[in-house]
């Protein structure tokens, strides 16, 4: 009965690298995969207000965000891996973007930009503008400003790229649409007499559980 | 230009039997408004832009003001002789009376022409819930086809004769109109990490304040 020993540690970056110069590139397919598509981010062409303005700006020769790979704006929701939620949100658009949303293929990612998109921001206390569009769809990223610099949104696109990397293929930590009989698709909210219907998801969002101070 | 009180009077000639008023602006910039029955409004229209001497051909503005139900008193000061002889009393009588609210379109037109303006129409609804019908004047300005129907959709009044009116920013389903001042939206109140004025008190409603136990005790005034 012989001691079978430790287990085979993983190789550190500085064998990997030690490797690569021998002419071996050592990598997982999940490692491969992810590298791929984190550099090909391609973002869906949609703009709501004015965070759209240094959206463009940033696609454009002086930030560049082709150097992120995510230059390849896409006129079509199924072409798409990104939705950058730049602007505004009024009520009346909201059901527009979970449907565009939906139409987006898996796995699929949103920045919510700006924040109005994080939060209705100036015009939050109005009757027409939704509070967030986390209430209607899962958001990865979010980057404040009013509106965000071009290199806010490189920032928010470089931080997405590390948490694409970070993803699991398999076991229970993979996305929702590597599981087996997960939903992907939202419900689109309705125009009411008075309100959107419903006015938020509630699978997705819920108001936060806070208590008033005395005297505030 | 001619001031409003001429205009009204030559409106006055030209259409018997229309109401036409000057509403007197009190402020430093003096811009009286003509105010309109809604009767002739259409005819007063054409007339102001056809007018060899007015020719207003531009409506750079179309908005709505809401004017809720409000108490207004009037004073009536009669003299009353004194029977003995002496000076006689004046007698103030006030009476509260009832004002119905109305809402009101009002039109700020210019003379690209003639380089005069601007001339302030206003026309106001019989009231603020089944008499809200006003003529559209997009026929006699196509400019003011988009600021009718945001009057439309914002303050309700309806008008007729619009070639088009359909709520603007709103969705077709929407039910209110939220520029009225007795427009009530919806409860979505959320947490606010600074709220003031009519935010508070909303913040209040929705986050009572913690129990009288589970605050922190107060500490006692000292001697």
């Amino acid at each position: 009965m012989s001691d079978p020993g430790p287990p085979p540690a993983t190789p550190t970056d500085a064998e990997r690298d030690e490797l690569r110069r021998q002419g071996i590139l050592l990598t997982s397919m999940e490692e491969l995969y992810n590298w791929g598509r984190s550099r090909s981010v391609w973002p869906l062409n949609f703009g709501l207000a004015c965070c759209a303005i240094e959206m463009m700006a940033a696609s454009m020769a002086r930030f560049d965000i082709a150097r992120f790979g995510s230059e390849v704006f896409r006129p079509s929701p199924r072409q798409a891996d990104l939705i950058i939620v730049s602007g505004t949100v009024t009520k009346k658009m909201a059901p527009q973007v979970v449907r565009l949303w939906n139409q987006m293929p898996e796995p699929k990612y949103c920045i919510a930009m700006g924040a109005c998109a994080i939060s209705g921001g100036p015009f939050k206390q109005g009757y027409n503008v939704l509070k967030g569009i986390d209430r209607y769809i899962p958001v990865d990223i979010y980057i404040p400003g009013c509106p965000p610099r071009p290199e806010a949104l490189l920032h928010g696109l470089m931080q997405l790229q590390e948490k694409m990397r970070g993803q699991r293929l398999t076991g229970p930590e993979a996305p929702p649409h590597m599981q087996p009989g997960a939903a992907c698709d939202y419900p689109v909210p309705a125009f009411g007499a008075h309100d959107l219907e419903p006015p938020k998801n509630p699978e997705l969002w819920q108001p936060p559980v806070l208590v008033r101070k005395e005297g505030a | 230009m001619e001031t409003p009180d001429q205009i009204r009077d030559r409106l006055l000639a030209r259409f018997p039997g229309a109401a036409v008023a000057v509403v007197a602006n009190p402020g430093p910039a003096a811009q009286h408004s003509l105010l309109v029955g809604g009767a002739h409004g259409r005819a007063i229209a054409e007339f102001l832009r056809d007018d060899p001497a007015l020719r207003l051909d531009f409506c750079s503005n179309a908005t709505g003001v809401d004017w809720l139900d409000r108490e207004v008193t009037d004073v009536a000061s009669t003299t009353v002789p004194d029977p003995a002889g002496g000076p006689a009393k004046v007698v103030e009588q006030k009476t509260k009376r009832l004002q119905p609210g109305y809402l009101e379109v009002v039109y700020h037109l210019f003379s690209m022409e003639l380089r005069h303006g601007p001339v302030i129409l206003r026309m106001r609804t019989g009231n603020r819930s089944d008499k809200v019908t006003l003529p559209s004047l997009t026929p006699v300005w196509r400019s003011c086809e988009f600021q009718e129907r945001e009057v439309f959709d914002l303050y309700g009044v309806v008008f007729s004769g619009h070639p088009d009116l359909r709520r603007i920013l709103m969705w077709d389903e929407f039910k209110d109109h939220p520029m009225r001042k007795d427009y009530a939206e919806p409860d979505d109140y959320e947490w606010e990490p600074t709220p003031h004025g009519d935010v508070l008190a909303k913040a209040k409603l929705h986050y009572p304040a913690a129990e009288p136990a589970a605050a922190a005790p107060k500490e006692e005034p000292k001697p």
